[in-house]
């Protein structure tokens, strides 16, 4: 193919179909270049300056995050976030959004979503022990949906069970505004020794840059753009966009960058992962952070294909691929090192002085722009924003259930699938590979110790984007708030976030405006619990036919536990425990799985959040758990009481017997700020002296597995087994 | 006592073994690369799981072409100890230094779960700790664990008893339930569930605890 001039671009606007507006188009000229972009450079913007690599639309909103506090070595603009964690050690960690290409080829979209997310981990320096994920899908009726799961879930899982690292936590959900546009998160947790850290920079006249690991082939051209569009009926099997994993090479790649720059720390200046947008974005980013130029020359670069353009080359997202800057006194060396674990590594240019970045193809220059305008020039988008009439028309809407009987709704809403156990699926998923993990899926947090020391770390996924459609700053609040109380009750210090920020259309001014609000609540509660926002990733664009999605921010929490004697789980661990309740318990019916069931569609608004007490509340759990005076702990979520019951007696099948002033559909109030407890008898006065206030004593753990429940309105007996029944099969009997 | 844990390019459960020894009996562990084509001065041989060579093929059968190979069958009928877990237990098979095959699960659906298994034979090396009919907590992870063999192999295995453990529970739809084998010289065992994911009740079960005292018991009654 014959690639269109200059001239002919212009003429014909094909920038416009990679993703560059008019205007765009004409500051590259008139500003930057002072000529027209060649073929190569047209496609060079048009990816550097997608919504993806840029966030030319989000960049206003996540200022508003906080990034600081003690722990931070490290936040956005490197490839992931890391926080001290004393001792000469650090944690790395980072979420990423792989939606687009998940909903085009599920298994491959998300088997490369974790792959991407390892390297983002490694190419700090760090060695990466766990993962997670948050899934939504569409509601598990059509053979098409469960297709999708069945795949997104299985590319999960191929990739991290290959590599092996061990999936300890994550979530599934399902709603109707996900069916054509699923969201798939990934997030990745490493181990760094403070000295090990690399950035991801190119700098020092002479230096070399040096690709490692996979070749590249023309997958996963225009990733980046891709991601930055919204899918249509007619726009939808852009399969070439989507990229293909190999956790063979990858796990390989991954072994071989911690040992380097662990026992050769001198060979390295600076590694960076070839993500999306791939060799240019990554090569251009560690040039722009050293205010470098760089010289690429493409005919060294590794090819799984013949005759590349330089185009497709500097485009393509192929898998499992690392760029290094090399000090050339050791270049032998560390070609040497990689080719040891038989990895292709080679020299594909040098760091220059003048800021230019510069392309060589079969000896012709092919690019020549300044580095800085790929990284820097990006114009910034203030959008327009208007809060939607759906807000404003329900917010004094409030629902209230109707309980005709206790036993029934408990058991129906035990099935329902965002409650339901979804180990039909993280049980494909290795869990305990490195035989670290503490706390396995299923229980408020995934728990995996560091080994050598007595500490261990807590991690969650958490996203309740019912809450945010109904209000985004509240519902943002509530994500955080929930995310820390999972790390909370398995006995953690929440330290700091990663996030993905699923939206629709920002140049949608409501959807704008939900981003803009549900941000403002995210921050509000990270500032109040001092965890700040490290890294993460926005994913805009998710519509399907002009109809947006909830907007959905996923927050990954990290927590420390100093010890982990102080490990603690959701399920009731001995007969005649004392169950406690920590929180008051309001009629929270909006957004609600009662709502749900009883009306199909959630509606009204949410009552404030009151961060205070949110904050006290973990502040006493916390101070319990390291008095030792907590036998379990169970955050309330969805479903509310009558769920977190449920869930906590159901890992040994224990039963119990409460009595307590809520009213029957209280049971399925989904306030926040609340905790529940079980404790020794013989811990009774000394927790009770230490939380005070706020606590209301249930009952007792007992033997057989009946829920003896009275409320204000009724006394029932609940089929313990039963429950359990509704609550396991529920999943596996939907996926049939 | 010197255990060497063979490294080949996928494997992902060699540091757990390596630390199963280091600290979980005590004893010095080395890992070996595939490279290599001496396995002099060792005890006995660790074949770790993970996904030598990305599993692509079939599992098992791209890491019997690797140099180290034939020194751990010269081990294997030199009469010395050989442990092939999970993935290990694939490479073994495909060896043919065990009878049978690993094939897809039944569910054709990869499985991580802590499972009951029941040790059918106590009187092995890899066994002595334990009582015959005991009852374990081991996890298994695999998506190519369902054991396979003939009939005629079956009777055999039976009749020398050579099935070592079986699931409580057939978690993937293996032939008479069997979860790991040994030969019939009774020095090369290999099993699906991972006994080096069991050591510590911190991570939910020690019961792997007694495979490991069980081998330095009877290298040690050997020495």
């Amino acid at each position: 193919m014959t690639e269109p001039t200059a001239k002919q671009i212009q003429d014909s606007k094909l920038y416009q179909q990679w993703g560059l507006s008019d205007s765009e188009y004409k500051l590259i000229c008139e500003k930057i270049l002072h000529r027209l972009p060649n073929y190569t450079e047209t496609g060079l913007y048009s990816v550097m300056w997608s919504e993806h690599c840029s966030y030319k639309n989000s960049k206003k909103v996540l200022r508003k995050m906080p990034n600081k506090s003690d722990r931070v070595l490290a936040g956005p603009g490197e490839d992931a976030g890391i926080l001290d964690i004393g001792d000469g050690q650090a944690v790395v960690f980072k979420a990423e959004s792989h939606n687009h290409p998940s909903a085009v080829e599920p298994y491959q979209g998300a088997a490369t979503g974790v792959g991407g997310i390892i390297r983002d981990i490694f190419s700090m320096g760090a060695q990466p022990f766990a993962l997670l994920n948050s899934l939504k899908f569409g509601p598990l009726k059509d053979g098409q949906t469960k297709h999708l799961v069945n795949e997104v879930v299985a590319g999960i899982g191929g990739y991290g069970n290959c590599i092996g690292l061990p999936t300890v936590g994550g979530e599934i959900s399902f709603e109707n505004c996900y069916e054509d546009n699923p969201l798939v998160n990934a997030m990745c947790v490493g181990l760094l020794n403070k000295t090990d850290f690399k950035h991801g920079t190119a700098s020092g006249k002479g230096n070399l840059i040096v690709y490692v690991g996979a070749k590249t082939g023309r997958d996963g051209i225009h990733g980046a753009t891709f991601a930055s569009d919204e899918f249509t009926d007619t726009k939808n099997k852009q399969r070439s966009a989507v990229q293909v994993g190999n956790p063979f090479i990858e796990k390989l790649l991954m072994d071989a960058c911690v040992e380097i720059i662990e026992r050769h720390p001198n060979w390295i200046l600076g590694i960076q992962d070839m993500g999306a947008a791939g060799l240019v974005s990554s090569t251009a980013e560690m040039a722009s952070k050293a205010d470098s130029g760089l010289i690429l020359n493409l005919d060294n670069v590794p090819q799984r294909e013949t005759e590349m353009s330089a185009y497709e080359m500097m485009l393509s997202e192929s898998q499992e691929r690392m760029v290094l800057c090399v000090k050339p006194q050791f270049k032998d060396n560390v070609l040497e090192f990689f080719k040891n674990f038989e990895l292709d590594a080679v020299v594909i240019g040098e760091v220059t002085e003048d800021k230019q970045y510069k392309i060589y193809h079969h000896n012709e220059l092919v690019t020549d722009i300044p580095v800085r305008s790929l990284t820097e020039d990006v114009p910034e988008y203030d959008r327009p924003e208007v809060e939607p009439a759906r807000i404003a028309n329900n917010r004094d809407y409030h629902f209230m259930p109707e309980i005709d009987s206790l036993t029934d709704t408990w058991q129906k809403l035990l099935k329902q699938p965002n409650i339901a156990s979804k180990k039909h699926f993280y049980q494909t998923y290795d869990s305990q590979v490195k035989a670290d993990t503490l706390v396995q899926p299923g229980s408020d947090a995934g728990v995996t110790r560091i080994r050598g020391t007595k500490k261990a770390i807590a991690m969650t996924n958490d996203s309740n984007s019912k809450y945010v459609y109904l209000d985004p700053y509240v519902g943002g609040q509530i994500t955080v708030m929930e995310a820390a109380r999972n790390i909370v009750a398995s006995g953690g210090e929440p330290i700091g976030v990663t996030d993905c920020l699923n939206y629709g259309n920002p140049e949608n001014p409501e959807v704008f405006w939900e981003l803009d609000k549900s941000v403002e609540g995210i921050a509000s509660a990270c500032e109040k619990i001092n965890t700040p926002v490290i890294s993460g990733n926005v994913s805009l664009y998710n519509e399907y036919n002009d109809e947006a999605i909830y907007p959905s921010p996923m927050i990954g929490m990290v927590g420390l536990i100093d010890d982990m004697k102080k490990v603690t789980t959701a399920s009731f661990k001995e007969v005649g425990d004392l169950i406690y309740l920590l929180g008051n318990t309001f009629d929270d019916f909006n957004g609600s799985e009662i709502q749900l069931q009883q009306t199909g569609a959630i509606k009204g608004g949410l009552r404030p959040l009151d961060l205070n007490e949110e904050r006290l509340h973990q502040d006493l759990v916390r101070q319990a758990i390291n008095q030792g005076l907590v036998a379990s702990c169970h955050d309330l979520s969805e479903g509310g009481l009558a769920v977190a019951l449920s869930e906590s007696a159901f890992d040994r099948e224990l039963g119990f017997e409460i009595e307590t002033e809520l009213t029957s559909a209280q049971m399925f109030s989904e306030t926040q700020s609340r905790f529940l407890l079980t404790v020794k008898p013989e811990d009774k006065t000394n927790f009770e002296n230490l939380v005070l206030r706020d606590y209301q004593y249930l009952g007792q753990v007992t033997e057989d597995s009946i829920f003896r429940v009275t409320t204000k309105d009724e006394a029932v007996s609940i089929n313990g087994k039963e429950a359990l029944n509704n609550w396991k099969e529920a999943i596996a009997c939907l996926m049939k | 006592m010197k255990f060497a844990v063979v490294n080949f390019p996928g494997s992902n459960c060699d540091m757990d073994l390596y630390y199963a020894i280091k600290d979980g009996i005590k004893e010095e562990a080395e890992l070996v690369d595939y490279r290599q084509t001496s396995l002099e001065g060792f005890d006995g041989v660790l074949i770790p799981g993970g996904f030598s060579y990305g599993d692509y093929l079939r599992s098992g059968a791209i890491a019997v072409h690797a140099p180290i190979i034939s020194e751990i069958v010269r081990f294997a009928n030199e009469g010395r100890f050989v442990l092939g877990i999970c993935n290990g237990f694939q490479i073994l098979t495909e060896l043919h230094l065990l009878p049978g095959a690993l094939i897809q699960n039944e569910k054709s659906r990869f499985i991580c779960e802590t499972v009951t298994l029941q040790v059918m034979n106590d009187q092995t090396m890899f066994t002595n700790q334990y009582t015959k009919n005991e009852k374990i907590r081991i996890p298994v992870a695999h998506g190519e664990g369902r054991y396979y063999c003939d009939e005629q192999t079956l009777t055999e295995l039976k009749a020398n008893d050579q099935i070592v453990f079986r699931y409580n529970e057939n978690v993937n739809g293996s032939v008479d339930q069997i979860a790991g084998v040994m030969n019939r010289q009774g020095n090369v065992l290999g099993m699906m569930p991972h006994p080096e994911r069991a050591l510590e009740d911190i991570v939910g079960s020690s019961d792997g605890l007694k495979l490991f005292q069980s081998i330095i018991n009877q290298v040690r009654v050997n020495n």
